[in-house]
């Protein structure tokens, strides 16, 4: 048995993914982090929300969990409290995470709760066809932006920095090998970590947005992606339309599961003096 | 033995039953009139080592409560009109997916902001028809701060029982007022556990159609299910095979309407010799109480049927007082939403008459003893 089959409920393939999307690769780096760390499947809760790349769990046998559109957050906490133990990962989308579930991930990142987020992003409303989203680049075609889109996009990294997020990274597909090792380190990181894997969506953007195939949009991010390192020697202007990849944060604060323990231990010690 | 007397507000009893319901996580959000409950849960839950999260929003509460029960916490969020209309869509969640948890709705005016520090009875049909979709719903709504601590734990222990979130409808009133009431032993208080599975984990079926009510693994217990609020076969997994999407949507009313009798309770006043029938609920069976006790003095013969469970409706009690009695009248404060329930109920072998206001202001033992005397 291969790595992924150890961890894919097999028959639940064929899977819903378009030929040539980007989602799959990552999920396989999903595997390879998790069975590098060693992670027990039964100790694994795997949630996600709505839309491509949220039917993840579904393949994967952990405790998986598809709730509704943007709200993986919520539930995934509502897991992580109840049973702290599990390791709790969310997969999500750029439409679930930043637009409709926008308010649960700046206040996920906030409390840095031991949740980790893998947010795939491919530009677009993949699943409902082609509709932009928060981080469709300006000027970029969709079916509701048929003019070219006007509003400017969220930086995901940047928002969950902001936010109070403990780790944050960002990997793409064509770079799946240190994809894996990035989603490794934010499983093990305690807080709330969030990794941004770019992956292509020939069929919903690329199409309208002159990269046709797959390995147009994989090359795009060959050609344009940035490590962390190299980055810091670019200027802004340098870095326009690059993609930033690597550990962009990485900082020790303190868990609000380990904040909550420390709670009931002092109201249930204060207590039992009285 | 000693007793324990307490006085306290009907939120105050809510949230003190769902810590003898064996609660131990609450998700929630402030909101007028239902926040003493979140206050006192959270001073409450870390001290039976629960937890308590205010969250950043209505949904969020609601997504989390899923989430803890899911992980075999026994869960609770409470909220009043404008939050209960935003947690229904992932309280349709639960009820597809089957997942225990209790909601409170303390009703207050509306729609939208509407009166937020004034009583109402208006959520009853958001209650029933908030979410969209064919689904089950439990509502139970007390109308005494004894019955706030009673029902709370009974809303737990249907909730476990049937596998289904189900809706304790406080109205403002009963959220606020004081009441002294004696806590039960907890020896006393029953309790039910969800079902756990007993078979292997590779044989389990959350979604068995043989059965009614599926147990229920938490995660983490070795059972490795999925869940999924698109419609799912029996294993859980997504469906669009029609058949199998009918059975199961069978199936999941099948478990209520096929429990009514167990699932619901009521009251009858004065019944046995009534002319004329009150139907009510909550603080409104309060002033119909009054108002049966004076128009009994003065030589009315009137009763009251004391709907305790809302949701499934008493159609059957309604139906046996219609026949017996020449009007049934309904008070509540709304414009007439249970009233419709009484009239589909009765089947035209009397008359029903509504008492209505939606103004924030209770329905008085006056009105309602009037409105008697008009009919008798």
């Amino acid at each position: 048995m291969n790595v992924y089959e150890k961890y894919m409920r097999l028959e639940k393939f064929p899977h819903i993914w378009c030929p040539g999307c980007g989602d799959g690769t990552a999920m396989k780096a999903i595997i390879r982090a998790i069975d590098r760390i060693g992670l027990e499947k039964d100790k694994v809760a795997m949630v996600s929300g709505i839309g491509c790349s949220s039917r993840t769990p579904g393949y994967l046998d952990f405790n998986t969990l598809h709730t509704t559109h943007g709200r993986a957050l919520p539930f995934a906490t509502g897991v992580k409290m109840a049973k702290p133990e599990l390791n709790v990962i969310v997969v999500s989308g750029d439409g679930d995470a930043t637009a409709i579930g926008g308010n649960h991930f700046i206040h996920t990142a906030r409390r840095n709760i031991d949740i980790t987020m893998l947010i795939f992003n491919n530009y677009i409303y993949g699943m409902t066809g082609g509709q932009y989203s928060p981080v469709t680049p300006y000027g970029k075609y969709g079916t509701t932006a048929p003019y070219g889109n006007i509003e400017p996009p969220f930086d995901i990294c940047g928002i969950a920095i902001a936010a109070g997020a403990s780790f944050v990274a960002r990997g793409t597909v064509y770079h799946a090998l240190p994809l894996d090792k990035l989603i490794e380190q934010a499983i093990r990181k305690k807080g709330f970590s969030v990794v941004e894997i770019f992956s292509q969506c020939p069929t919903s953007y690329g199409r309208r947005n002159k990269q046709p195939t797959p390995v147009d949009m994989m090359n795009w991010f060959k050609d344009n992606a940035v490590p962390v390192k190299k980055a810091e020697t670019m200027s802004p202007e340098e870095l326009k339309e690059k993609i930033v990849i690597g550990v962009l944060h990485d900082v020790e604060k303190p868990e609000y599961m380990e904040e909550y323990s420390k709670l009931i231990e002092r109201v249930q010690s204060s207590a039992k003096k009285n | 033995m000693d007793r324990k007397i307490r006085f306290l507000q009907g939120n105050e009893a809510c949230a003190e039953g769902a810590i003898a319901a064996g609660a131990r996580f609450f998700a929630g959000y402030p909101i007028t009139p239902s926040s003493e409950i979140a206050e006192v849960l959270a001073r409450r839950l870390p001290q039976v080592g629960g937890k308590f999260i205010q969250m950043e929003d209505e949904i969020a509460a609601m997504g989390a409560v899923i989430g803890a029960s899911l992980a075999g916490a026994k869960s609770i969020t409470a909220t009043s009109g404008p939050g209960f209309s935003l947690k229904q869509e992932n309280l349709g969640y639960a009820m597809l997916t089957e997942i225990p948890v209790v909601v409170v709705d303390v009703m207050r005016g509306g729609p939208s902001t509407g009166l937020p520090t004034s009583p109402s009875q208006s959520d009853v049909m958001q209650a029933k028809w908030g979410t969209h979709g064919d689904h089950p719903v439990i509502a139970i709504s007390p109308w005494s701060v004894k019955e706030s601590f009673d029902l709370t734990v009974r809303c737990f222990n249907l909730s476990e029982k049937y596998r289904t979130p189900v809706i304790l409808l406080l109205d403002e009133i009963v959220g606020h007022m004081r009441e002294a009431i004696e806590i039960p032993d907890p020896s006393k208080i029953e309790i039910v556990n969800r079902q756990k599975p007993t078979c292997k984990p590779d044989e389990y079926l959350p979604y068995d159609p043989a059965n009614d009510v599926n147990p229920l693994p938490a995660f983490g217990e070795g059972y490795r299910f999925h869940v999924t609020g698109l419609n799912h076969d029996k294993t859980g997994f997504p469906t669009g095979k029609a058949e199998l999407v009918q059975m199961d949507e069978e199936r999941l009313l099948r478990k209520v309407e096929k429990n009514r009798d167990d699932i619901i309770t009521f009251d009858e006043i004065e019944l046995k010799d009534a002319e004329i029938g009150i139907f009510a609920y909550g603080s409104t069976a309060r002033s119909a109480m009054s108002a049966i006790k004076q128009a009994r003095v003065q030589g009315i013969k009137v009763g009251m049927l004391r709907a305790i469970t809302i949701w499934p409706f008493p159609d059957e009690k309604v139906l046996e007082l219609s026949k017996k009695v020449k009007t049934i009248i309904v008070p509540e404060m709304n414009m007439g939403m249970m009233r419709l329930e009484v009239e589909r109920a009765s089947k035209n072998n009397c008359q029903v008459m509504g008492i209505h206001r939606a103004d924030g202001e209770p329905i008085n033992p006056q009105q309602i003893l009037s409105r008697i005397k008009e009919v008798g």
